[in-house]
């Protein structure tokens, strides 16, 4: 294999596993920005997960070629409705974040996979999704030398797709008025609050794109990975995408850095057998690299970077 | 006369039972500059609150410009050119100085984008026109408290208020600042703005207001032009009785030593904060530490206490060695000891009035029998001190994080006194309290005094120093460089000390 086919494998793996990290730390970005802990991505990725899953093997052949990408959607769809417990439970009703975030964590697989036996005749996996979110080579910039055999050439476009809404996240955070205020609840409720900004309705907003997009980071999972929806399907993702945030420190552009970095992790498993010098590792290694390297990244970086000066703090309005 | 241009009427405000304002009636003129004086808990700041919008009036009207409204939130107030300054800024440390005027009012351009150039733009204008000087690409959390407030000016002056509110703007500023404050003022009266601002600072309202009106217990007291009255009289409207300015002290015997610190070094951090340090204070004495604030004064006092690890030298309390010993080894020798902090410190906020005052004997008879707390004798124990300390509290059973701060701080002057300590550590033991709870705490530890004990009293506020102590040592980089007799002293003669220099005392003077 000549270079840059390894680096085509590399990148194109490192992509596939980075996207569902991608949207689903911008989730937490945004979740945390307006001051709401999110550790409930992992329980929101996992409805996302399923509820595509159903759509896509339920409306493959109405839709067509469309499924994929509307299945996608409507992954968002759902983590995003799901998320509404978390915002009513710590904003409506100021719950503690931490709590109510294992609570969707745990509430998500039981319920998903309860519903998985009801549909298919009390079998825990769905059958497999014929029509993923694949690999496709861009006609004409693949034919780019190099480059175009790297970048574009069986590539996952739901990836591309990502980074994308990652610079759309971070513009919107930091050259509009709704980030601008979006992190003015996240860092001082009671100083938005002197201004006229209403912090409920913006840590409500936070806490609903974080779960469209933790939904999204489902459903590309369930998508472009695994092909069907289990137990196992959203296996710690979530978390790492948390880590990604963290380590991204909160920022929409750090974060997707963070979780391509998270990518390749998970990709070792499949790609390290082609990364000369690596190839004589166990493979078991491979697969407790990614969690690994999560624990490690964390302990480096949680106790430096600065989050949200109120990020996990309850705003209690006087009357 | 000018035109009015906010008037309050009969305004009360109610939360649950309790009145915090009471049938309130004033009025501002345009180009006015109006003092709002009362204690802390007069029902001050509740009053502003109302009028920008955060709390909504029980009953009573507030008319701007001769008209009625209403006012929800912020936005309304602000729609009516109400800017309010508040006490503790409503600031972002992460966000820019930029960021922070525009926020809630971001001026849009091209649909989404924020128009950054334009803000900054006009912002500069009206810098200039008032001489704010203000950084605005400087980072809120990296600006000086000054700035901070000036900050808060313009962000009022950015959304074209006509009417200020200044909830205790002097409270964190250096004189120098606070001459500052004041100009701007002076600068925006003179362009037609009219000022309202809540203090309990005497010495600013005559310098600065026009007129003022009194607040005490939730009532309007009197409203008068601030020419013709002194500030004995503003002081008496505020607390409702006269103030005495010194203190009886009687002639009691000095002789015992009580706490001898010898040679004594503290560090913290890996900085020498404490060097080579030695003080005696003997019975019936007030020993008065002088300096400015950040000279070693609290790693002092924590060595004493033991709060903090002693790197060398000696810590005696009456004859016995007490260095690096457990903290309750050394209350228990008779160390009363009032924080500099009484909320983190001092006091647990969340524990009732009678837990709190119990928290130095809760584990000996009678408050613990075998192991269980006896509640009857704890809350019984608290009912006393509420009433022997002159507590104003409804009951002993509700939360200490609910009272006011002059009363938090005399729940903490009470339980350090009613254990009848050999001797008083007291830091800045009046800071944050009004002026009738001042009077009511220096009162309490000239007592303990006038009874024999010995007292370590360490102030950044020299007219306590002053008032108070019978001998005063300053400290200035963790050493003390000078000891002087107050009352051969001077504000002028101890600022000089507390600035590092040396001057030659006459313990040294008998030495040579």
């Amino acid at each position: 294999m000549n270079l840059s086919t390894t680096l085509m494998t590399i990148l194109s793996t490192t992509l596939v596993y980075a996207a569902p990290l991608i949207f689903t730390s911008l989730g937490g970005t945004f979740s945390e920005r307006s001051g709401i802990v999110n550790v409930g991505l992992e329980g929101m990725m996992v409805v996302g997960a399923f509820s595509s899953s159903i759509f896509t093997l339920s409306f493959a052949n109405a839709l067509g070629d469309a499924a994929p990408w509307v299945s996608f959607l409507v992954g968002g769809a759902f983590g995003c409705l799901f998320s509404v417990l978390h915002a009513v439970a710590t904003v409506s009703f100021r719950a503690d974040h931490i709590i109510s975030g294992t609570v969707l964590n745990m509430l998500a697989p039981a319920l998903c996979v309860f519903l998985t036996r009801i549909f298919y005749d009390g079998k825990g996996q769905t059958p497999e999704i014929s029509q993923g979110l694949g690999t496709v080579t861009v006609p004409g910039l693949s034919k780019i030398p190099f480059i175009g055999k790297v970048f574009f050439t069986q590539t996952s476009m739901v990836a591309w797709a990502a980074i994308v809404v990652a610079i759309v996240c971070w513009y919107v955070l930091y050259r509009t008025g709704f980030g601008l205020r979006l992190r003015s609840v996240g860092e001082n409720p009671a100083a938005a609050d002197t201004l006229g900004i209403n912090v409920y309705r913006y840590r409500y907003l936070g806490v609903l794109i974080s779960g469209f997009l933790g939904g999204l980071g489902g459903a590309v999972m369930a998508q472009s990975i695994t092909l069907s929806f289990s137990i196992s399907t959203i296996s710690g993702q979530g978390f790492m995408a948390l880590a990604a945030m963290i380590f991204g420190k909160w920022n929409p552009l750090g974060a997707m850095g963070a979780a391509v970095f998270f990518g390749l992790a998970q990709s070792l498993p499949i790609i390290g057998a082609y990364i000369p010098g690596l190839s004589g590792i166990n493979s078991v290694w491979f697969q407790v690299a990614p969690y690994l390297i999560t624990i490690i990244v964390l302990v480096l970086f949680l106790g430096k970077s600065v989050g949200p000066a109120a990020d996990g703090e309850n705003y209690i309005k006087s009357k | 006369m000018t035109e009015t241009v906010v008037e309050m009427r009969h305004i009360t405000k109610k939360f649950g039972e309790f009145k915090a304002n009471d049938d309130i009636s004033l009025s501002l003129h345009q180009g006015e500059i109006l003092a709002l004086l009362g204690e802390n808990g007069a029902g001050k700041s509740t009053l502003m609150g109302m009028l920008s919008g955060l709390l909504e009036t029980t009953s009573g009207e507030i008319l701007i410009n001769g008209r009625e409204v209403k006012m929800k939130n912020p936005r309304d107030a602000k729609h009516y050119g109400i800017g309010m300054v508040h006490q503790h800024f409503m600031l972002i440390p992460a966000f820019t100085v930029l960021e922070n005027i525009i926020l809630g009012d971001e001026p849009i351009k091209g649909g989404v984008r924020i128009d950054y150039a334009g803000a900054e733009k006009k912002i500069q204008e009206l810098s200039d026109r008032y001489q704010l000087d203000i950084d605005v690409h400087a980072k809120v959390r990296d600006i000086t408290v000054g700035m901070q407030q000036r900050v808060e000016i313009m962000k009022a002056l950015y959304r074209e208020a006509n009417i200020f509110i200044f909830d205790e703007p002097t409270a964190a500023l250096t004189p120098q600042e606070i001459e500052q404050l004041m100009k701007i003022f002076r600068a925006l009266a003179d362009e037609g703005k009219s000022i309202i601002f809540i203090t309990h600072k005497l010495k600013e309202i005559k310098e600065a207001a026009d007129r003022c009106v009194v607040i005490r217990s939730g009532r309007v007291i009197d409203t008068v032009q601030i020419e013709g009255v002194s500030e004995e009289r503003l002081a008496e409207m505020m607390v409702g009785r006269k103030l005495r300015n010194t203190v009886e002290k009687k002639v009691v015997d000095q002789k015992q030593v009580v706490l001898d610190v010898q040679q004594l070094n503290v560090e913290k951090n890996s900085r020498l904060m404490v060097k080579n340090l030695s003080l005696q204070v003997h019975t019936g004495e007030i020993v008065g530490v002088a300096g400015v604030d950040g000279n070693g004064q609290s790693e002092l006092i924590d060595a004493i206490t033991g709060m903090q690890k002693i790197k060398s030298g000696s810590v005696e309390i009456m004859g016995k060695h007490y260095e690096n010993k457990p903290v309750r080894s050394i209350t228990e020798a008779g160390v009363g000891y009032i924080p500099e902090d009484r909320q983190t410190v001092g006091l647990i906020l969340p524990l009732s009035l009678a837990e709190n005052l119990s928290l130095k004997n809760y584990y000996q008879k009678p408050a613990n029998k075998s192991g269980v707390l006896n509640y009857q004798y704890i809350n019984e124990h608290g009912r006393k001190l509420i009433k022997d300390f002159d507590i104003r509290s409804q009951s002993e059973q509700i939360s200490v994080g609910s009272l006011s701060g002059g009363n938090q701080q005399k729940v903490v002057v009470a339980r350090e006194i009613a254990s009848d300590p050999n001797l008083l550590i007291a830091a800045n033991p009046t800071r944050g309290v009004d002026v009738g709870a001042i009077e009511y705490i220096h009162e309490m530890i000239n007592q303990e005094r006038n009874s024999g004990k010995a007292i370590l009293l360490v102030s950044f506020e020299l007219d306590e120093i002053l008032k108070l102590s019978d001998r005063i040592v300053v400290m200035h980089e963790g050493e003390i460089v000078g000891e002087i007799d107050p009352k051969e002293t001077s504000s002028q003669e101890l600022g000089l000390m507390m600035a590092g220099k040396k001057v030659q005392t006459k313990t040294q003077e008998a030495a040579n």
